[in-house]
């Protein structure tokens, strides 16, 4: 056992509404310069949808991730020796037009256009260019289009379902969709480590953040297409790839990250976990329908007297380990087993878990009523609008019965607040399902309490990140502005090179 | 002091000198400017043909210099067969003509996308030139001067020791075709350029990659930190 601890992430998407606040946020904070327009290190997708950059889960495609290799597992779009030989060129590299072209209008039309019949229009110019363009895509372009046949029926993770199980979700009773939004998952196998043949990116050692080291990358960009969830990206004006940094230098004055903070639905929760490192591999490598609870194995319980003194032993403060002990991440995932990692089946173990949506249940329309009829409470769920194999797909390598069970508990305890709140139910039926999913009513009450009225500081445990052990190696000017200095580059301005 | 003397005996210290500085100083000062300053995500598709043609070429025909710079020998004893001469003179005349096809089409492409165009910087340019005149006249002289992989071995690489010998010795390439003296001067000139140019991506090849683990973890410092419990 090799204990590390890594700032981990949990998204309630049932919680998520949508509004894109989280985007703009960490946009405005971190990607509004020149080369970064078109990146979104946080961005919020519709789903069912193709998503950003557009059907990024189709590794068929964008060869993101790992796959099985003998008895361990490789990289799906380059090996050691190949990486060297396609250097040149890349053939897997997604383009701007993957994600699409960054554009401004010509506001200034607006005030100097001769005075005449019509109102003067500012027309859209590229921000790369600087020619006037045609918009044919833009960020959250299929947002909320769950019934659109370009958009929603594409969707990489129907490969699941049978031509006729995908006609049907797109009957107009059964138009239902929800918010995915992603960020960086700070992996425990990151695909974008591995792949950078100069070693740019890493893994903090103290607290798991991946980041890319900008004065080493060398523009190779393998980073871009080995990250399955296509969260590093290319700055084409300088020449270097970034990436999300889990607003480290907030984490490290103790505020969440940007998105977090601003999240208006409250739907994230941050905190951090001990893991072995030495089971990364092993976890990595199993079969695909154990890669869920592998990677929930070797997640440690930081109240082990065991886990707690081999941590110290292996470097980690204490004060991390106490904050372990109140990661919001740690009970979501370990001790209430409601969070999933997205797309396990890529191999990266993420960190960032998602709890799954109850999705609306189907209905019909009698005599000008909209009726579902729901036999018992958990019946509901094989009603849902969403198959669960597309959730399976997304969040357990298309085991069902996880994600059934995930479901399954949050039903139990929405229907425990309401025996207990409004009192229409029968209570013993309430105690079947408490009894099937394992739940008490204490653990019942603290779900509820962490869902639905948490406090900041319930919601963010953020562990004590001890600066103060390298503030003089790395402390450059700290007064030093926007664009003046680099991300990275503490020194240099980030200008493209010669 | 001749005009040869002077480009043949003191013009390539003058490169050489500044390249080392330059470099050095470009890569201690600036680390973030080293990059390939790869434009891919740009324009895909015919950077695949500019830039595989190029970069197999150029690179063959740059072993290819520097096996005969450093054994020349190899070279003479190889070719003392006719057959392996022709095989030898084969292969390095398509490696240059891919060389040669590879930056043309790379400067055609750079010129034919506006989205290019912003990325194409003045020293982009004065690289390009440099570089199609170093490849043209090695293929021209491949052409109208043959067997050039015997005589490169003879007068050219005895007289790029004599620079190295700081002893130099320009009577070696005094008479040589022009062709010849061009594609000389413009190495020296490309060496010059190195520092100022994205040229620096060909020094940082990752070969480290090959041997490294995958995964990269950095720390801060790491040791046991012995708490309460
Ligand atoms: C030693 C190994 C080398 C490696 C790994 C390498 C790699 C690369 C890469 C990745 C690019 C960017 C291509 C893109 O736009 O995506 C590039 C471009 C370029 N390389 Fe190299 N290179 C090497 C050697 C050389 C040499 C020896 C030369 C010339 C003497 C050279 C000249 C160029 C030029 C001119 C470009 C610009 C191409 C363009 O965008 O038009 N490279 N190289
Ligand atoms: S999500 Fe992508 S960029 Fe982030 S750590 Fe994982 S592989 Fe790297
Ligand atoms: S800010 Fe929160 S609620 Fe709004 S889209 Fe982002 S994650 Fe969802």
């Amino acid at each position: 056992m090799e204990v590390r601890a890594q700032v981990s992430m949990t998204f309630h998407l049932d919680k998520c509404i949508g509004c894109h606040t989280c985007s703009v946020a960490c946009k405005n904070i971190w990607t509004d310069r020149k080369g970064t327009e078109y990146m979104w290190w946080n961005n919020v997708e519709t789903k069912p949808g193709t998503g950003y950059p557009s059907k990024w889960e189709d590794q068929d495609v964008y060869k993101g991730g790992w796959e099985p290799k003998g008895k361990s597992i490789g990289l799906k779009v380059t090996d050691k020796f190949r990486g060297l030989a396609n250097i040149f060129h890349q053939p897997h590299l997604p383009t701007i037009d993957d994600y699409y072209e960054p554009w401004t209008y010509k506001y200034s039309d607006l005030f100097d256009s001769p005075a005449g019949d019509d109102q003067p229009t500012a027309r859209p110019v590229s921000l790369i260019t600087g020619e006037n363009m045609d918009i044919n895509a833009g960020p959250n372009w299929d947002d909320d289009l769950s019934g659109s046949e370009i958009y929603a029926k594409n969707d990489p993770n129907f490969a699941a379902l049978s031509d006729s199980e995908k006609e049907a979700l797109f009957e107009i009773e059964r138009l239902v969709f929800f918010y995915l939004p992603r960020i960086c998952n700070h992996c425990l196998n990151p695909g974008c480590v591995a792949s950078c043949p100069s070693g740019a990116l890493y893994k903090r050692g103290e607290d798991g953040i991946v980041l890319l080291d900008q004065n080493v990358c060398r523009s190779w960009r393998f980073c871009v297409s080995a990250c399955p969830y296509k969260k590093s990206y290319y700055n084409w004006s300088t020449g270097k790839s970034e990436k999300c940094i889990l607003c480290y230098p907030r984490l490290e004055t103790g505020q969440p990250p940007a998105c977090f903070h601003s999240c208006v639905g409250r739907i994230r929760y941050l905190g951090v976990v001990l893991y072995d490192a030495e089971m990364i591999e092993q976890v990595a490598s199993a079969p695909e329908n154990e890669l869920v609870d592998l990677q929930k194995e070797m997640i440690l319980d930081p109240h082990d007297p065991e886990v707690i003194a081999q941590a110290e032993k292996d470097g980690v403060h204490f004060s991390v380990i106490e904050s372990a002990q109140k990661s919001p991440v740690y009970k979501f995932l370990k001790e209430w087993g409601l969070a999933l990692p997205l797309h396990p089946e890529f191999r990266t173990l993420p960190m960032l878990f998602y709890i799954p949506p109850l999705l609306p249940v189907l209905g019909h329309v009698e005599k000008g009523n909209y009726n579902v009829d729901v036999e018992n409470y958990f019946g509901s769920l094989d009603k849902a609008r969403l198959p669960m194999k597309y959730l399976a797909k997304m969040f357990s390598a298309g085991d069902e019965t996880k994600v059934r069970e995930v479901l399954e508990k949050l039903l139990a305890v929405r229907m425990f607040k309401r025996a207990e709140q409004v009192d229409d139910i029968d209570k013993a039926e309430v105690d079947k399902m408490l009894e099937k999913t394992g739940l008490t009513p204490e653990m019942c009450e603290e779900i509820y309490r962490l869902t639905a009225l948490p406090t900041y500081e319930d919601r963010f445990v953020i562990p004590p990140m001890h600066r103060e052990y390298v503030a003089d190696a790395l402390m450059g000017d700290p007064y030093s502005f926007k664009a003046e200095a680099g991300i990275g580059g503490f020194k240099d301005r980030p200008e493209r090179g010669l | 002091m001749t005009f040869s003397d002077f480009m043949f005996g003191v013009f390539p210290y003058m490169c050489i000198i500044i390249a080392i500085v330059a470099t050095t100083w470009r890569y201690v000062t600036d680390k973030f400017s080293y990059s390939s300053l790869s434009s891919q995500f740009l324009e895909n598709r015919q950077l695949f043909w500019g830039s595989i043609t190029w970069h197999y070429g150029i690179l063959g025909v740059l072993t290819a210099h520097l096996v005969g710079f450093f054994i020349p020998k190899s070279i003479l004893w190889w070719n003392m067969e006719p057959v392996r001469l022709y095989i030898l003179e084969t292969t390095g005349f398509v490696l240059g003509l891919m060389a040669l096809v590879g930056i043309i089409l790379l400067i055609i492409r750079r010129f034919s996308s506006s989205r290019l165009k912003v990325v194409t910087s003045n020293m982009d340019k004065i690289l390009y030139t440099v570089l199609f005149i170093q490849v043209l006249t090695g293929v021209l002289t491949a052409i109208f001067y043959r067997w050039g992989s015997s005589w490169y071995s003879g007068f050219a690489v005895p007289y790029l020791w004599s620079i190295v010998e700081l002893r130099p010795d320009v009577a070696l390439v005094d008479n040589l075709p022009l062709t010849v003296q061009i594609h000389i001067l413009n190495a020296f000139f490309l060496l010059f350029l190195l520092p100022f140019t994205r040229l620096v991506h060909m020094l940082s090849v990752p070969i480290k990659y090959i041997w490294r683990p995958h995964q990269v973890v950095r720390w801060n410092s790491r040791k046991k930190i012995l708490g309460p419990f």
